[in-house]
């Protein structure tokens, strides 16, 4: 009955949704982890990422630097936005906070929409990853192979940032006590935009590179958002490898429903998230205490 | 502010609600635009009840305005049942049921999870609704042909068919729905959700189930949810499937907070000014697709520069004007208080003194008992490799007065922290009054008759002080989940006798009204105290009652511990060993996490152990040289 070359297929295609989500969930996660704040405008930062990629590709036609603008323009859109706004809202209370971001992403989704309309765009791979690639008994989109790999290469990054570099120990730092961080001298407030800088480039970059797999509108971000947010929630706030997981989680969740019927994949997601939450409350990597 | 006059809000709505179609009009709201804003404000009501009172921030609630609407139109137009009420009040039902269900899954988490949770909920809401139920919703289409309700009463039959006479259905049932919340916010359910918001950990610790309470705010707000979606789908003769997106919540949300979160009318002021500027700046100004920029922009510098929304700014602009100064006095007062010195002060506490009367201690009569109210065996606390308490075995007698001393780290915190089940033991058992409270709650510990006053003051810092001693004496009244969610908190018998009595054993009559923010430290101290008393318990833990209060405060705290001591038990931790030793009948001392020695003040006051404990060897040093 299972059709077995359609069924590796899709786990592929789950696997590449699941590394994808798991780099855009890290970026969510360290900021929320280390700043204290959740960013519902972290959907907006992927879509954003993707229109950035969109426009530079619209004039140099070439993909590289599409994804390098992608990165770096919503890389300084969180630098921006967290020294103008999120800054005064560290003291405000969570709801505040969920309140302004909220706002944000209206305003980042409205503004694209505004200068670029509603239809969507898309930007083609780059030549010599367009096509088919034959792997073994099936053929499978030669981009989205690279993607798996592009976005691994991504998640390596950050692993190799946040535990190999002395910054990366600061943010970890910060992540359990960013109180404790400050009184030992180091300047919190400097580690603070860099991680909303970095956390935003992760979506961006994510929005960039997925962009010539399923193409660019103004409101793909909050789709995104929430899948997000099942991914952490399934992981565990505030942790990494915790993103990774209940991303490649979700990703095969979403993936394989998907193959019997689109509609129930959500459904699934979310007796996946009921269940985390019943079993282990904290998510499968995460540790009380990080609310 | 909601309670000034009996009915005032009631008459003052009911008075609005009539004015408005002969005004609005005028400044260009059509029919239509005044019966969404109705709609819009009694979706908000029940959304301000769980996000303005008791702080809980959904971004799920479209899930019940779909499903209320699209039960109540899918019995209307597919089933054909020709009651219109009745299916409205099948649609609430249904959007409560299903308010209670993932009530239970999003309540299992608090803060920014509790609102992931509601987002992913409501997304899922919004697919099931569009996929696999689309045969039941219509998927795209929505549900077309809802009628409009009509009432029948034998000569003559009156239908709400016009925008004017939807008009007057609507504003009829907006009153309702603030006629229930203002009661529902004015019962002790309405003052425990306030008390949530604040401080949950200490609306725990006196003794209320709060998930329970949470839970009951959530399904309320369902219920007012799935009503306006009914009321939608009847206003326009159409169910439209869009009520279940993500935007639908976010609406609501935003408008809440430009009206202003916490005074039930919010969410209908934000909807007046969203829908007014919706059209203003599509029709008037030819924005097309920006105007949800601008409305997006407008949104964010609220939130960063009004707070409390457009209700909350104009009543502090209000204040400014009128120049009511009823906030500076009570603190200046405050600060002659607290700052000391003055012999007036003094006098008048002392000519108070005398007029304390002991609190009741909870039901029982524990003059009669004997014996020992509290047993500890092995109990023993181990964090990883450390061991914060090991094998304490520990007993006090009914009525004793006990003092438990140590240097810092000697484990005393963590030894309350576990009589009052605010932590569970590694091993061990705890006996209280015969029973075996291992492993219960702190609520059910309280609701027992064990309860604590904090080493760091947990206050309901947005309350007043008699709002604050009203939550916990609340706790001992009602037990620790009640829904009487009609019954005026003026009526609960022995609430006032009880606030009273422990306003003035604390000495806080003259504060009754003003905000715990406001209060000096010397007085939340007090009040700290008075939040446990409260809750009458018959043992009372303190730690470190005496920290941080000035020599004054500390001779005044100590009267006032004598005087609640009366047919009470005591056990008290702090540093100050004079206080403390003139205070307790006995003293147990303990040193990393172990009994080192029990004994009176005076044989504690002479045990080389004890020194040595304190002073670090350096006794046993001297004494050797």
């Amino acid at each position: 009955m299972i059709n077995w070359p359609n069924f590796i297929s899709q786990c592929f295609n789950g696997l590449v949704l699941g590394a994808l989500l798991a780099l855009i969930s890290s970026g969510l996660t360290i900021i929320y982890g280390t700043l204290g704040v959740l960013n519902l405008a972290h959907g907006a930062m992927f879509m954003l990422g993707g229109y950035a990629g969109w426009l530079a590709y619209s004039y140099t036609s070439s993909f590289a630097v599409a994804v390098f603008a992608g990165a770096v323009f919503v890389m300084f859109v969180g630098v921006v936005m967290e020294r103008v706004i999120i800054r005064h809202f560290y003291s405000r209370p969570h709801e505040d906070q969920l309140l302004v971001t909220f706002g944000l992403a209206i305003v980042f989704v409205e503004a694209v929409r505004f200068f670029f309309g509603s239809l969507s765009k898309a930007v083609p791979p780059p030549s010599f990853l367009a096509g088919i690639t034959p792997v073994g008994f099936m053929f499978y989109p030669t981009y989205r192979l690279a993607l798996l790999g592009i976005v691994v290469i991504a998640l390596l990054a950050l692993y190799l940032v946040l535990y190999r570099t002395r910054i990366g120990m600061i943010v970890r730092a910060g992540i359990e006590d960013s109180g404790m961080v400050g009184s030992l001298g180091i300047d919190v407030d400097k580690i603070f935009m860099l991680v909303f800088g970095i956390g935003a480039m992760a979506a961006g970059f994510a929005g960039i590179v997925n962009a010539p797999v399923v193409s660019i509108a103004p409101d793909i971000g909050e789709m995104i958002l929430v899948q997000t947010f099942v991914v952490v929630v399934i992981g565990g706030v505030g942790s990494f490898p915790g993103a990774v997981l209940g991303g490649l989680i979700a990703g095969q969740i979403i993936s394989i429903t998907s193959m019997f019927n689109p509609g129930y994949s959500y459904v699934m997601l979310f007796v996946a998230m009921t269940l985390v939450l019943v079993l282990r409350p904290y998510g499968l990597l995460g540790t009380a205490g990080r609310e | 502010m909601l309670r000034q006059h009996r009915f005032l809000i009631e008459i003052l709505t009911a008075v609005g609600l009539i004015i408005a179609p002969f005004v609005l009009p005028y400044l260009g709201f059509t029919p239509t635009t005044i019966n969404r804003i109705l709609v819009w404000g009694i979706f908000g009501i029940g959304f301000d009840i769980l996000f303005g009172f008791t702080g809980l921030l959904s971004f799920g609630q479209s899930a019940f305005f779909g499903t209320g609407g699209m039960v109540a139109a899918y019995i209307l137009t597919v089933v054909n049942f020709p009651y219109v009420m009745i299916a409205l009040a099948i649609g609430t039902i249904a959007a409560s049921a299903v308010g209670y269900l993932v009530g239970l899954i999003a309540l299992r988490r608090t803060g920014i999870y509790f609102a992931m949770i509601t987002v992913a909920i409501a997304e899922v809401f919004y697919f099931v609704e569009f996929n696999p139920l689309s045969d039941f919703t219509g998927g795209e289409n929505g549900l077309p042909g809802v009628p409009t309700p009509s009432i029948h009463l034998g000569f003559t039959t009156i239908s709400f068919n016009t925008d004017w006479s939807l008009y007057t259905f609507l504003a009829f049932w907006f009153f309702v729905g603030i006629v229930i919340a203002v009661r529902i916010m004015r019962s002790p359910v309405g003052a425990i959700l306030r008390a949530i918001r604040d401080n949950p950990l200490r609306a725990v610790a006196v003794g209320h189930n709060i998930h329970g309470y949470k839970l009951a705010a959530f399904v309320i707000a369902a219920a007012y949810a799935g009503f306006a979606g009914g009321l939608l789908g009847v206003m326009q003769g159409f169910m439209p499937p869009d009520a279940f997106t993500f935007d639908t919540s976010g609406q609501l949300v935003m408008q809440t907070a430009i009206g202003g979160a916490g005074t039930l009318f919010g969410p209908l002021v934000g909807a007046t000014v969203w829908l007014y500027l919706s059209d203003f700046l599509q029709t008037t100004l030819h924005l097309g697709a920006a105007w949800k920029l601008v409305l997006g922009v407008i949104f964010v510098l609220l939130v960063c520069f009004l707070r409390r929304g457009l209700i909350g700014g104009l009543a502090d602009l209000f204040l400014l004007v009128s120049g009511t100064k009823k906030k500076s006095e009570p603190p200046q007062e405050a600060f002659t208080t607290a700052a000391g010195g003055g012999e007036k002060v003094a006098a008048a506490e002392v000519l108070h003194h005398p007029a304390l009367t002991s609190m009741p201690p909870r039901r029982r009569d524990t003059d009669r008992e004997t014996g020992k109210i509290l047993q500890t065996i092995g109990l023993s606390k181990q964090y990883g490799g450390l061991a914060a308490n090991s094998d304490i075995n520990f007993s006090v007698g009914h009525g004793e007065r006990r003092g438990i001393i140590g240097p810092n780290g000697a484990g005393k915190t963590t030894f309350f922290n576990m009589l009052t089940c605010e932590i569970q033991p590694t091993s061990g058992q705890i006996l209280f009054e015969g029973q075996n409270i291992t492993g219960k709650t702190v609520t059910d510990a309280c609701q027992l008759g064990l309860t604590k006053s904090y080493q760091i003051n947990q206050l309901f810092n947005r309350l007043t002080v008699r709002e604050n001693l009203t939550i916990a004496a609340l706790a001992e009244l009602r037990g620790k989940f009640r829904l009487d969610l009609f019954k005026n908190l003026r009526n609960i018998q022995c609430l006032d006798e009880q606030v009273e009595r422990t306003l003035e054993l604390i000495n806080l009559v003259g504060r009754v009204d003003t905000p715990v923010s406001e209060l000096p430290y010397g007085e939340k101290r007090r009040l700290e105290v008075g939040l446990a008393l409260a809750t009458s318990p018959s043992l009372l833990l303190l730690d470190e009652p005496l920290a941080g209060m000035s020599p004054r405060e500390r001779v005044e705290t100590v009267a006032l511990l004598k005087s609640i001591s009366k047919g009470r038990t005591m056990i008290i931790i702090d540093h100050d060993m004079d206080s403390l030793f003139e205070l307790v009948e006995s003293v147990t001392v303990l040193q990393e996490g172990r009994v080192l020695v029990e004994g009176t003040p005076d044989e504690i006051k002479g045990n080389a152990k004890v020194q040595e404990a304190y002073l670090g060897g350096v006794h046993g040093v001297l004494a050797a040289e």
